[in-house]
């Protein structure tokens, strides 16, 4: 198991938004978390990445439990995440919200531009080539010399993909890809979600409203209602489960089934 | 005569200054820098020629670089943690005080002064050369931006606004009340100047022995009139110095991270960034060059007391000075803070062009009192307005390709 999940608990006052919630994600996998608004999804995403502390129970990432960390730790560890709605660099071009990203960099260390500039200007000429291949698998190229905040609300996602993509990351958590998301560049960003884990082996594990997303590129499907996992299985499991029908997709999917 | 023509420099180094930092082109740069220097000349020449008391005027010029200098040191500081990292510091005036106390004390003499109670105290100064009061002004400076630093650097950002005002007023107390440190409001006299006494051809009846650097006996060569030259020197030296520097840092990844920070602090978090210790240099940085400041003034004006801390000049003017050249852009830093000096130091020149007296159809007006005052504040304010409201990311705005130096 890359990410585990063990009875986790996160309570705001008096509502418990995760409820002793345990889940698990295979390596190699896209893994979906679909659930009505308020399940508590981005609650979990918030509480694996550390930008929230949780009240009791624990998150194992690659065999190392990494509950409580800061967020910038877990990133190095290889898990990196996107948020619900995109969180540009604004006043920063596309190609510094990449080159922005990759950890460690020499010269992010205060001394090193002053006494190693060599060595500082040998890798940012790099980490230049790497952002070139990323921006041009995520067909941004010709914008990188565009601020950011001057995305469209799709491009902007394809930026936060390819924010991450720059990290070399072994697990990407997405919050919401597909929203506000047209549909011709919603079909590209599958196609690249796909490819991402078919060839570099990135596992991923996204929380979506889009079914037709959902059942086209998610195996498993896990889904979670009133902060606990209802059930995990095929798309085609989940679709036919009738706890999950209740809780969540009611009419519309059960019926276009029958 | 003397203060139109000193008006004149003023106006045509500002300018000279405005057309270097913005233009492109190599040449053009040129053509500005020689133009702004035959200008000069030619004003100097004629005002020569019109039996202006020279000495006046050209030390009206060369207070106006010194001081705009100190200011424009100040607005790079601020540009470091408001301009690259966002960091709401409204207590610059906090650690430029702090840079001239403790560089005064440790370069002063020790002087005995009279207490309350009529008593003698000794007030203990360290007596030592002018680089260690600097290097202890910047290390004093520095540690009280880590203080403030780690009280609030890992909360919302307006606790740091709250912090550093708070900061700036109890040390002004401190200053105003440890009599036995900084003997208080009467503020301390006479602080050394650099190499003084090596480079001041004595004057009286007898005169100093040659000055001994090092073991080597060096006459003294610079009447006391020109020696304002040669530490305008020292400011020129320390604002390049810290140009240089900044320039080099926020054009690195450590800039680019800075940047991040200041657009979207999560989102830089997410990314694997260690927000904190980068706000955290970034404070210290922009202290570090505050204290610097604080210290180049103290020996400069030689005279020091608690209304170094004094906000309307030592953190509004800066800020004022910082977003009018161009947040997030170290040329812009210094522009701005010579082109506000250039406006706030010679609103004090229109004493000498208004009648003493005004009769208004509300009454008489004292000028020098009751509406100089006014009038300085008025222009900084309205200058402010017109560049937020025409230009409002500063005269030299923020650079698009900051941190990507590579050529592609």
């Amino acid at each position: 198991m890359q990410l585990s999940v063990q009875n986790l608990v996160k309570d705001f006052g008096g509502l418990r938004a995760v409820d002793r919630c345990s889940l698990e994600v295979r390596e190699g996998t896209i893994t979906g978390l679909i659930g009505p608004n308020g399940a508590g999804k981005t609650t979990l995403f918030n509480l694996i990445t550390g930008f929230y502390k949780s009240d009791s129970g624990r998150v194992i990432f690659e065999d190392t439990d990494v509950t409580g960390r800061p967020p910038y730790t877990l990133f190095r560890q290889g898990l990196c995440r996107t948020f619900q709605i995109p969180r540009e660099f604004k006043e920063m071009t596309v190609l510094e919200n990449l080159m922005l990203v990759p950890a460690g960099q020499c010269g992010e260390r205060i001394f090193s531009p002053w006494l190693q500039p060599g060595r500082v200007k040998q890798e940012e000429r790099e980490l230049f080539d790497k952002t070139i291949a990323t921006l041009e698998f995520v067909n941004l190229i010709h914008l990188k010399d565009e601020y950011a905040r001057n995305l469209s609300g799709g491009q902007k996602k394809l930026l936060e993909l390819a924010r991450a993509m720059m990290a070399d990351p072994t697990m990407i958590l997405l919050d919401e890809p597909g929203a506000g998301v047209n549909p011709t560049l919603l079909k590209k960003l599958m196609g690249y979600i796909e490819r991402l884990c078919a060839d570099r082996g990135i596992t991923f594990f996204l929380i979506e409203h889009d079914m037709d997303l959902v059942m086209a590129l998610c195996n498993p499907v896990i889904v979670m209602s009133e902060g606990k996992k209802l059930m995990e299985g095929t798309p085609n499991e989940v679709r036919s489960d009738q706890r999950v029908l209740d809780a969540y997709l009611g009419g519309q999917y059960a019926a276009a089934d029958r | 005569m003397s203060q139109i023509i000193s008006l004149l420099l003023v106006i045509i180094s500002v300018a000279g200054l405005a057309i270097l930092l913005t233009r492109k082109s190599r040449s053009s740069r040129w053509i500005a820098f020689v133009g702004t220097l035959i200008a000069l000349g030619l004003t100097v020449l004629i005002g020569s020629l019109l039996d202006a008391p020279s000495e006046s005027m050209f030390s009206f010029l060369v207070d106006f670089l010194m001081l705009g200098g100190t200011y424009a040191i100040l607005s790079l500081g601020l540009n470091v943690q408001w301009g690259y990292t966002g960091l709401f510091n409204i207590g610059v005036a906090g650690f430029f005080g702090v840079g001239a106390y403790v560089s005064t004390i440790l370069v002063q003499d020790p002087i005995n002064v009279v207490g309350a109670g009529n008593e003698s105290i000794t007030v203990h100064f360290f007596n030592l050369p002018f680089v260690v009061g600097l290097l202890g002004a910047m290390a004093a400076s520095g540690i009280v931006a880590v203080v403030v630093g780690f009280a609030t650097l890992r909360l919302r950002s307006d606790y740091l606004a709250i912090a550093t005002i708070g900061v700036s007023e109890i040390l002004r107390l401190i200053a105003t009340n440890e009599r036995g440190i900084t003997i208080g409001n009467r503020g301390i006299e006479n602080i050394p100047q650099p190499l003084h006494q090596c480079l001041v051809i004595p004057v009286g009846a007898n005169p100093a022995p040659p000055c001994d650097l090092f073991g080597i006996k060096i006459p003294q060569f610079i009447s006391l009139a020109h020696y304002d030259w040669f530490y305008f020197l020292i400011v020129l030296g320390f604002l390049l110095i810290a140009f240089l520097a900044l320039e080099r840092i926020s054009r690195s990844p450590w800039g680019r991270a800075l940047r991040a920070i200041r657009e979207d602090e999560d989102a830089a978090l997410a990314l694997g960034k260690n927000t904190f210790r980068f706000k955290m240099q970034s404070l210290i940085v922009g202290a570090i060059i505050m204290g610097g400041a604080g210290s180049i003034v103290a020996h400069m004006v030689k005279f020091i007391d608690p209304s170094v801390f004094d906000p309307l000049q030592r953190t509004f003017l800066v800020w004022v000075m910082l977003i009018v050249g161009g947040t997030g852009n170290n040329k812009g830093a210094i522009f701005g803070a010579f082109l506000m000096w250039a406006i706030w130091s010679t609103t004090s020149r229109l004493n000498d062009i208004l009648p003493p007296t005004l009769l208004t159809p509300l009454g008489k007006i004292d000028v020098a009192s009751q509406l100089f005052g006014p009038i300085r504040i008025m222009a900084i304010v309205i200058a402010l307005e017109v560049i937020l409201l025409y230009r409002p990311r500063g005269l030299i705005a923020e650079e698009k390709h900051t941190s990507t130096k590579i050529d592609h």
